[in-house]
């Protein structure tokens, strides 16, 4: 068996090395990547993978925490991603979440692995989705997967978790209204953490708010839910909220049968996307014409979009 | 984008001493210099340390003690890392550790001590100088 052969089946066993040694080269290997991912797929679709966001400050990494133990005294087996930034200047990461998890780390149930997101968008880093898939098809009966907390625009988890838990706190300074549309309507349940706080309250009342204002006719509405992390109030409660969600998305086979498909859809096409683009792109830039028309851009002759149209209408005809 | 290789360091403080100054200082420089540092926090066992090293695949592992219990927990440290399969990762050391207590440490397997007063370039100049090949 080569090294990729043995990682694949140290990872269907479940063995914690091979599940590390997988993420490292989805991660950084895309070739040996496709094909860890095409022998544990069939084998995926099994856990429950929920998605932690918001800004940060309140307290994601603390919560999980808590939620992990709760979900261990139910006999659960879990897998943690924490997700924090790549500096865009040096390309390194600082990644602390996994300091308030740490007595976890010696209970064989847990696994938690923290990732850089290599300025990747949308709050996750690019081989998140798969680290997830991983996990899952080593049997992990969860998988948490924690954001990078930038809090606004951190949309992209709804292509990677089934339950998505927005986690805010009063007085971070960051406004309910000022969270954008796209992660209010994404989240299935509302956490507001740090509820011994004053203002709790209100911030529980300003997402209410909010919520009311969606007109659309949800199957699901997204409760509330008040915790305190630090002492773990709360916790059994939004543990007890994502099972049933969890029973939701099962019991609903036409959403669950549409949501699905939407997912398989969209992944399919990133992944054609991805394919074509790059080898169109090798293939333009191995033709004169694409240079001839990256010096017009630079005499302003010619703008990049009417360049980069010339230049697929042409290669387009060939066809 | 093609994603390249990120050298991943695992910054750990075994043992009971509560100053962490020193390792974050490491920790963000190694940052700062391109690489993916997973820092544990204080007290940690050995048995976490090698586990995360574990876990997050790690390229290094950078020691930092300061209680003067290194002997007690290193030769633990580096036993879990050869027991849990991971000899191939570099592990390094800083803090308090005694001139006369290093070539004993070498001998466990760390491959370098860092006494007070080494630049950060120093520790960041040796990572990437010795920082293992990937199988």
């Amino acid at each position: 068996m080569n090294r990729t052969e043995e990682i694949i089946s140290g990872v269907l066993a479940g063995d914690r090395r091979s599940i590390a040694r997988a993420i490292t080269i989805i991660e950084n290997e895309p070739v040996d990547a496709h094909k860890i991912v095409a022998a544990i797929y069939p084998r995926t679709g099994k856990a429950h993978i929920i998605g932690f966001t918001g800004p940060g400050g309140a307290g994601k990494s603390t919560l999980i925490e808590k939620v992990v133990r709760e979900y261990r005294r139910k006999g659960k087996t879990i897998g943690v991603v924490a997700v924090d930034p790549t500096s865009p200047f040096t390309g390194g990461a600082f990644l602390g979440d996994r300091i308030r998890m740490q007595e976890l780390s010696t209970d064989e149930g847990v696994f938690i692995r923290s990732m850089a997101s290599r300025n990747y968008p949308g709050g996750l880093a690019k081989a998140t989705k798969d680290a997830a898939k991983i996990l899952d098809a080593a049997g992990k009966d969860v998988v948490l997967v924690e954001t990078v907390g930038a809090g606004q625009s951190e949309v992209e988890i709804i292509k990677v978790a089934q339950t998505v838990v927005l986690i805010h706190a009063p007085g971070l300074g960051d406004e309910i209204q000022a969270i954008k549309a796209g992660l209010m309507e994404i989240a299935d349940i509302f956490v507001v953490n740090k509820a011994d706080r004053e203002n709790a309250d209100k911030t529980a009342m300003d997402i209410q708010a909010i919520l009311q204002l969606n007109n659309k006719e949800k199957a699901w509405r997204p409760p509330i839910l008040k915790t305190i992390a630090l002492s773990g109030e709360g916790v059994p409660q939004l543990v007890e909220k994502l099972e049933e969600h969890k029973r939701f998305l099962e019991g609903d086979t036409f959403h669950k049968r549409e949501l699905l498909k939407a997912t398989a859809e969209s992944e399919l096409a990133e992944a054609i996307k991805e394919r074509t683009a790059t080898s169109i792109l090798n293939d333009l830039k191995k033709e004169g014409k694409f240079d001839e028309l990256l010096q017009k851009i630079l005499r302003k002759e010619i703008d990049p979009t009417s360049a980069a149209e010339k230049l697929l209408s042409e290669k387009l005809r060939k066809h | 984008m093609q994603d390249t290789r990120k050298i991943r360091v695992l910054i750990a403080k075994p043992g009971l001493d509560s100053h962490d100054r020193g390792a974050k200082v490491v920790a963000r420089a190694l940052r700062d210099a391109g690489m993916e540092v997973i820092y544990t926090g204080l007290r940690q066992t050995p048995e976490q340390i090698a586990e995360t090293a574990l876990q997050e695949d790690v390229d290094v592992v950078g020691l930092s003690i300061l209680s003067g219990a290194h002997k007690t927990l290193f030769p633990r440290i580096m036993n879990l890392l050869k027991q849990k399969g991971l000899t191939d990762v570099m592990v390094f050391a800083g803090g308090i550790i005694p001139e006369e207590d290093a070539a004993e440490m070498k001998k466990l397997g760390i491959k370098e001590i860092f006494g007070p007063g080494t630049t950060t370039e120093a520790i960041i100049r040796y990572v990437l100088d010795n920082v293992p090949e990937r199988a």
